[in-house]
C-alpha cells in the first residue's frame, strides 16, 4: 500500500451532548472508537491516515465538561476547558500560577485557544519515527528505531524508558504533579480518581499508551488540590523557539515555604522521560533548607542520577540539571 | 529620480484583496469537470520501480485515471522529470492519479501497489566523497561534461573520490588536498599572503540546509481551450514561467496563457514555476478535463525545495592593522538529487565583503539522495557571511580591535572587485550602511555591554555585511494610456509579495506626470499581454523594471509631447506634462485622455501600430494586440550598464545568552541598507525585516533532519522544521537606508530581496560568538543543545562535520 499523507478519511462522527452519552458511545463502539477534545493532535494523526478510527466522539458539545469551579477548597477543571481560559483564570493566575505559566507556554494563541487541558495531558508522543507511521514497540511492532545506534534522538528520553524512548509532549502535565492534581475519569461503572503522577504512565506499564486511560475511559476533570495553593512556584521551559514548539525540557516547582524554609517541595520535570518525572529525592533533600546555591546544585546533581543518554540527547541531562538548580535557587 | 511617487509609501493595488480573503491563488479555481490530483511519492530516497499495480485503484468509483513516469518527458543524467520510476529523493513524484475528490485520489494512491528495488543512497557529501562510499546515482556521484564528444554523449556520471589521505587529515579537523576540489579559482599570491601574516585563523563550519517553505505550497491547475493551455501557477515570476512551462512539456510558449495574480512567497523555489505545475498541465491534456493538484505541506517538504548545505575549511589571513590579507576557502556541497551551484556565489561573496585581494577558492559539489536544491534568497551569499563573519570579529579580538572597525576595515568600496575575474560594480556604499546602523544601534554603547553577565545571561553584541546580486538590465517596457486618461502598465514580472508589481511602475508615472489614482496595472494574466520581463528572482525586478518602464514611460512621454506640439503648435520642448495634462507654460494644454484618442487617430507608433525594432520577441504579440486602444509607451532598457549592480545590508544584533540552558535572546536588532533609491519606504522596511528575519531562522532555529540509516527526512512540518516565529524576533528593530542613488540606472534604484537574509544571520552567529567570549561554533542552526554542549566543554554528540542533525 503506498503512503499518502495530509488528507483526512471518512469516519462516523458522534457528537453527544452529556458526559453519559459519551460513556454510552465509547462502550458502544468500544476498539474502534476515538475521543476527540480539541483535536490538535488527533487530526494530525488522522491527516497523516495512520490512526484511521472508523468513530469519532467528538467531546466540543458537552457543555458540563468545559469551566472551572471552586471544588473543596481546590479547584475543579472541566476536561474540555480552553487551555487560554485556564491562562487566563483569576484564581488559576493568583493561586496555582505554575499551571497558568506552563498552559501560556504551549504552543500558539490559536492552539491555546482550540487545545484544551484534558487534551494536552492525553496528547500522545510527538516521537518522528512513531509519528511517521513506523512500525515500533509503541506502534505495536518490535523495535524502537529512535534507540537505534544512528538514530536522530535529540528531542527523546534520558530517564524513565523502557524499550521505547519517546517523550512525554505536554507542557501542563508537570505543573499538574507539581500540585499534586487528580485526574477523574469516568466509564461504565462510577468516577476513578488518578493522582496526576499515576496517570501519566511509561512504556514499562504500557508501551502503547501515555495514561491510563484506556478505551472506553473518558478523563472528565482535573481537580487542583487546595494544599499547595499560593504556594511559592517556578516553572521554565526550554524549547528550540519562542513558539509553537514543544519543550527539550521543562521544569515545574511548588514549594512550601515558612520562615525563609521549605517545609515542603513537589517537583516535575517534563521532556525528559515518557511521562512528567517527579524529584522525590530532590524534594526531600532541599525539604528544611533555605534553597541556596549549594543546596541547589546538590538538587540539580541528584536530579539527573540515572539518567542515561543516547547518541543526540545528552545536553538533557545538563539542561534538566541545571533548570531542578534554578527551579531550587527561586525559593531563596 | 525622486519627485511624487519615488519615495513614497503608496499602498499596492491588491491589499484589500489580499487581506479580505478575496486574492485567488492557484489553488481557489474551480472550473467546469475539474478533477483532482494527487501523487505517490517515493517512500525511499533512492530506489526504481519495477512493477506497479494500479487495477485498484482505477476500479473506485470516481477514478478518473493515472499518469505515469513513461507519460511525461523524460531528461537525461541529473535532470528533473516531474514524474520518475527512478526516484533519487523520498518523496519524490512516481506518479498522479485524478479522480473525481481529493478524498477518492488520497483513497486510489493508498491502493496502488508498488515494488520498489531499493538502491543505495548518500545524505552527506562526504559519505559519498570517501573512497568506496556510496554515490547518489547508480554512475557516480559526479556529472562531468567530457572534452571530447566522440561517443555522441559527451555528459557522463564519475565517480569523484577523495583519497585516503584527505580523510585523515579531514577526519583530524584539516582540509582536503588540491585535488580534492572540481572548481577552483585563485587570484593575488595568496601563499605569499599567509606568510606573511600577523594572525592566520583557520575554522572548520558547518551550515545546515534549509527548505524553503513558502507560506503557499506550489498548487497548480490546469486545462486546455481550443489547443491552448490555461495553467494557474503558484510561481515568483509570470512572463517567464510561459515559457518555462511551454518548454517543460514541448510546445509553442504562444500557446500557453498563465494565471498566476497572486503567488504566497517562493523565496527562490518557484523562480519560474515548478518541476510539479508539468503534471496537472500533462494530466488535463490525458484526460481532457481541468486538473488540480493542491500540493500540501508535507508534500512541499519534499517538492518544495532548499538551501544547500556546506562543509567547509576557511583559512584567512590578518595584517596586524586589521586587515585581511587573504581567504582560502573550501567548500563542501550537499547538491540534492539535481545539483546546486550555491558554492560558487559564496566563494565570490568572501572575496567581496573581505577584500583579500588574495583569494583561493575551491569547491565539489555532490549530488545526495536528499530533496532537490535550488536558490534560497542569497544563494550562497547568506551562507558564507554567515559562517564567517565571526572569524573575522575572532581575528578582531586577537588583534585587539573593535568588531566594527574589523568590518569597516575589510569593507569593499565603489572601487571593488570580485572573484577570479575581479568583476566590477555600478555602486558600493556599505561602509556608509555599516556607518549608518553603528549610529541607529548605538555600537558605542552596545560594546559597553559586550560580555557583561546579569545571573547566568551574558550578553553578546555583533555585526555583519551581507551584499547580493541586485539587478539584471535589458528588459522590456509596455504601457498605454486610454481614452479614460488613465496609465495601464503591463507587467510581466510577478507578484509574489514584493510590491514590486506596482512599484516599479512609479517611474513611468512621475515621468507622465501622473498621479497615482491615474495609474492602472495589469498583471497577473498573460493573455492581457505581458513584456519581455526579467525573473522576479534574484532581487532583479526592481532595478530592471523601474528601468524598463523608465523607458517605455519616456517612449510615451515623446510621443505625446510630438501630438501636442502637432496638435497646438509649438516645439515638442515646450511641453511639460503634470497632473495627467500636457501643457505649455501658462495654457492649459490637452487632457492625456484627449492625447491618447489623438494617438489612436494617428496610428503608426503612436497607438502601437508601428513597434521599435529593439523590441524582444516575446514583447512584440502583447505590443501587436494592445495596439490601437491608446498612446503606446514601449521599449527596450537601453540604458546600459558597466559592471555588476549589487545592494548591501549591514545587520547589528544583541543577545542574551543563557548560560545555564543555552537559549540565545535576540534583544536588539537594527539593519540599514545600501539599496539606491527607495522607492517604496514601507516596503522596503517589510523586505529589510521579511530577509533578516528569515536569516536569524537559519542561523536559529531552522533544520532538516534525516535518519542516516534509512535516508527519510523528518522536520517535515512547519512545527518541526522550525522557521522563527513572532516570539523569537525582538520588539527593537530599526532599519534605515543609505538612499544614495545607483549611478548607471535612471531611476537608482537596486534590489533588496536577498541580501538581508545574510545579515540577519551573520549578526546573530557573530553576537552569540561574542556571548561566548569569542568562541565561534561555526555551526548553524545555534540550537541550545549544541551551545549548551560547548559551555559545558562536552564533545557534541555528532561529529564534528556531520550533516542534516539539525
Amino acid at each position: 500500500m503506498a503512503i499518502i499523507r495530509d488528507m483526512i478519511p471518512a469516519f462516523d462522527l458522534f457528537q453527544p451532548t452529556t458526559v453519559d452519552d459519551a460513556v454510552a458511545l465509547l462502550d458502544e463502539h468500544r476498539g474502534q472508537a476515538w475521543v476527540i477534545a480539541g483535536g490538535l493532535d488527533s487530526y494530525d494523526w488522522f491527516k497523516d491516515r495512520i490512526k484511521r478510527p472508523g468513530v469519532v466522539v467528538d467531546l466540543g458539545g458537552i457543555e458540563e465538561l468545559r469551566g472551572i469551579t471552586d471544588a473543596q477548597g481546590g479547584l475543579e477543571i472541566g476536561a474540555m476547558t480552553t487551555l487560554t481560559e485556564v491562562v487566563n483564570h483569576a484564581r488559576i493566575r493568583s493561586e496555582y500560577g505554575v499551571l497558568a505559566t506552563a498552559a501560556e507556554h504551549v504552543a500558539t494563541p490559536q492552539i491555546r485557544n482550540q487545545g484544551t487541558l484534558g487534551g494536552n495531558i492525553s496528547q500522545d508522543t510527538r516521537c518522528w519515527y512513531y509519528r511517521s507511521g513506523w512500525p515500533c514497540y509503541r506502534a505495536g511492532g518490535n523495535t524502537c528505531y529512535a534507540a537505534a545506534p544512528k538514530a536522530m534522538n535529540r528531542e527523546h528520553a534520558i530517564m524513565g524508558t523502557n524499550r521505547c524512548v519517546a517523550v512525554s509532549p505536554s507542557d501542563t502535565a508537570p505543573a499538574l504533579v507539581a500540585l499534586d492534581a487528580k485526574m477523574v475519569v469516568r466509564d461504565g461503572g462510577s468516577p476513578r480518581v488518578h493522582d496526576a503522577e499515576d496517570f501519566f504512565i511509561g512504556p514499562a506499564i504500557d508501551i502503547t499508551r501515555m495514561t491510563v486511560i484506556k478505551p472506553g475511559d473518558l478523563l472528565t476533570a482535573i481537580h487542583v488540590p487546595a494544599e499547595w495553593a499560593n504556594a511559592q512556584f517556578y516553572y521554565e521551559k526550554i524549547r528550540d523557539r519562542g513558539s509553537w514548539d514543544f519543550q527539550l525540557v521543562s521544569v515545574a516547582a511548588a514549594f512550601q515555604v515558612s520562615g525563609g524554609t521549605i517545609t515542603d517541595a513537589r517537583i516535575a520535570v517534563g521532556g525528559v522521560a515518557p511521562y512528567p518525572v517527579r524529584l522525590d529525592a530532590v524534594e526531600r533533600l532541599v525539604s528544611g533548607t533555605s534553597g541556596g546555591e549549594s543546596v541547589a546544585t546538590d538538587a540539580g546533581e541528584l536530579s539527573i542520577k540515572g539518567g542515561r543518554v543516547l547518541r543526540h540527547n545528552d545536553y538533557k541531562i545538563a539542561m534538566m540539571r541545571n533548570l531542578v538548580r534554578r527551579a531550587v535557587r527561586s525559593v531563596a | 529620480m525622486a519627485d511624487k511617487l519615488i519615495g513614497t509609501d503608496i499602498a499596492p493595488p491588491d491589499l484589500v484583496a489580499k487581506i479580505t480573503g478575496r486574492a485567488r491563488y492557484a489553488e481557489d479555481f474551480r472550473p467546469d469537470g475539474m478533477v483532482f490530483a494527487k501523487l505517490l511519492l517515493s517512500p525511499m530516497p533512492h530506489c526504481r520501480v519495477r512493477g506497479v499495480d494500479v487495477s485498484r485503484a482505477l476500479a473506485m468509483d470516481g477514478v478518473i485515471d493515472i499518469l505515469r513516469a513513461e507519460e511525461v518527458p523524460s531528461r537525461e543524467g541529473p535532470r528533473e522529470s516531474c514524474l520518475t520510476d527512478e526516484p533519487h529523493y523520498e518523496g519524490e513524484p512516481v506518479l498522479a492519479v485524478a479522480a473525481i475528490t481529493e478524498e477518492i485520489a488520497a483513497a486510489a494512491i493508498e491502493a496502488i501497489d508498488v515494488d520498489f528495488e531499493p538502491l543505495p543512497f548518500v545524505l552527506d557529501p562526504l559519505d559519498s566523497l570517501r573512497p568506496g562510499g556510496p554515490t547518489a546515482y547508480n554512475g557516480g556521484n559526479y556529472f562531468a561534461r567530457l572534452p571530447d564528444a566522440e561517443s555522441g554523449d559527451p555528459s557522463v556520471f564519475q565517480d569523484f573520490k577523495w583519497t585516503e589521505a584527505d580523510f585523515v587529515e579531514v577526519d583530524a579537523g584539516r582540509r582536503p588536498s588540491e585535488a580534492a576540489s572540481t572548481r577552483s579559482w585563485e587570484k593575488g599570491e595568496v601563499d605569499a599572503a599567509f606568510a606573511a601574516a600577523d594572525l592566520v585563523l583557520e575554522e572548520v563550519i558547518v551550515h545546515q540546509s534549509v527548505t524553503h517553505h513558502p507560506m503557499e505550497p506550489r498548487t497548480n491547475m490546469a486545462y486546455w481551450e481550443n489547443g491552448k493551455l490555461y495553467a494557474h501557477v503558484s510561481t515568483q515570476s509570470a512572463q517567464a514561467t510561459k515559457g518555462a512551462l511551454a518548454g517543460a512539456i514541448g510546445i509553442d510558449a504562444d500557446d500557453v496563457v498563465v494565471i498566476a495574480e497572486y503567488c504566497g512567497g517562493g523565496f527562490g523555489s518557484k523562480i519560474a514555476g515548478s518541476t510539479v505545475m508539468q503534471i496537472p498541465a500533462l494530466f488535463s491534456r490525458k484526460i481532457n478535463r481541468p486538473v488540480m493538484l493542491r500540493i500540501t505541506r508535507y508534500e512541499e517538504n519534499y517538492v518544495g525545495r532548499a538551501r544547500p548545505g556546506f562543509q567547509a575549511w576557511v583559512k584567512m589571513a590578518f595584517r596586524n592593522d586589521g586587515k585581511c590579507t587573504g581567504v582560502d576557502l573550501f567548500i563542501v556541497e550537499e547538491g540534492g538529487a539535481y545539483g546546486s551551484g550555491d558554492n560558487n556565489t559564496a566563494g565570490n561573496i568572501a572575496d567581496l565583503i573581505y577584500t583579500p585581494q588574495n583569494m583561493r577558492f575551491r569547491s565539489v559539489s555532490m549530488y545526495t539522495n536528499t530533496p532537490p536544491k535550488a536558490a534560497q534568497r542569497g544563494p550562497g551569499g547568506a551562507q558564507i557571511v554567515s559562517m564567517l563573519e565571526p572569524v573575522l570579529a575572532k581575528a578582531g579580538r586577537e588583534l585587539g580591535i573593535d568588531n566594527l572597525q574589523m568590518r569597516l576595515i575589510n569593507a569593499p568600496g565603489s572601487d571593488a572587485t570580485m572573484g577570479p575575474r575581479n568583476g566590477r560594480f555600478t555602486s558600493v556604499h556599505a561602509i556608509e550602511a555599516l556607518e549608518q546602523g553603528a549610529e541607529l544601534f548605538d555600537w558605542a554603547g552596545k560594546m559597553e555591554l559586550s560580555g557583561r553577565r546579569e545571573g547566568s545571561k551574558v550578553t553578546g553584541i555583533g555585526v555583519g555585511l551581507s551584499p547580493y546580486t541586485a539587478g539584471s538590465i535589458g528588459y522590456d517596457g509596455l504601457m498605454v494610456i486610454r481614452p479614460d486618461g488613465k496609465l495601464y502598465v503591463h507587467q510581466g514580472i510577478g507578484n509574489l509579495g514584493t510590491h514590486s508589481i506596482s512599484d516599479t511602475a512609479r517611474p513611468a508615472a512621475e515621468i507622465l506626470g501622473l498621479n497615482w489614482d491615474q495609474v492602472e496595472i495589469v498583471w497577473g494574466d498573460s493573455s492581457l499581454g505581458q513584456p519581455r520581463s526579467s525573473v522576479q528572482a534574484g532581487s532583479q525586478t526592481t532595478h530592471a523594471h523601474t528601468r524598463a518602464n523608465h523607458a517605455a514611460g519616456m517612449d510615451a512621454a515623446r510621443k505625446i509631447r510630438a501630438i501636442a506640439a502637432q496638435t497646438m503648435g509649438g516645439s515638442p520642448g515646450d511641453y511639460v506634462l503634470d497632473n495627467g495634462r500636457v501643457f505649455r507654460r501658462g495654457t492649459s494644454g490637452m487632457a492625456l485622455a484627449q492625447i491618447a484618442e489623438r494617438a489612436i487617430q494617428m496610428g503608426g507608433e503612436y497607438d502601437g501600430h508601428e513597434l521599435p525594432g529593439d523590441i524582444h520577441a516575446q514583447t512584440r504579440p502583447a505590443a501587436e494586440m494592445l495596439a490601437g486602444e491608446g498612446l503606446m509607451g514601449v521599449a527596450k532598457d537601453n540604458y546600459g550598464r558597466s559592471g555588476s549592480t549589487y545592494s548591501f545590508v549591514a545587520g547589528f544584533a544583541m543577545v542574551e545568552l543563557d548560560h545555564e540552558t543555552g537559549v540565545v535572546a535576540i534583544k536588539e536588532f537594527v539593519a540599514v541598507t545600501d539599496c539606491g533609491t527607495v522607492v517604496h519606504p514601507r516596503s522596503l522596511a517589510a523586505q529589510v525585516f521579511g530577509g533578516c528575519i528569515q536569516g536569524m531562522g537559519m542561523a536559529m532555529t531552522q533544520r532538516w533532519v534525516f535518519d542516516p540509516q534509512y535516508g527519510v527526512s523528518f522536520a517535515n512540518r512547519l512545527y518541526t522544521a522550525r522557521p522563527p516565529g513572532f516570539l523569537d524576533m525582538p520588539e527593537d528593530m530599526k532599519w534605515g537606508a543609505v538612499g544614495i542613488a545607483d549611478p548607471q540606472s535612471p531611476v537608482g534604484a537596486k534590489g533588496i530581496g536577498e541580501p538581508p537574509v545574510g545579515a540577519g544571520a551573520a549578526a546573530l552567529t557573530t553576537a552569540v560568538a561574542d556571548a561566548m567570549g569569542g568562541i565561534c561554533l561555526c555551526r548553524t542552526p545555534l540550537t541550545p543543545d549544541i551551545i549548551l554542549a560547548e559551555l559545558e566543554g562536552r564533545a557534541p554528540a555528532f561529529g564534528r562535520l556531520d550533516q542534516h542533525v539539525g
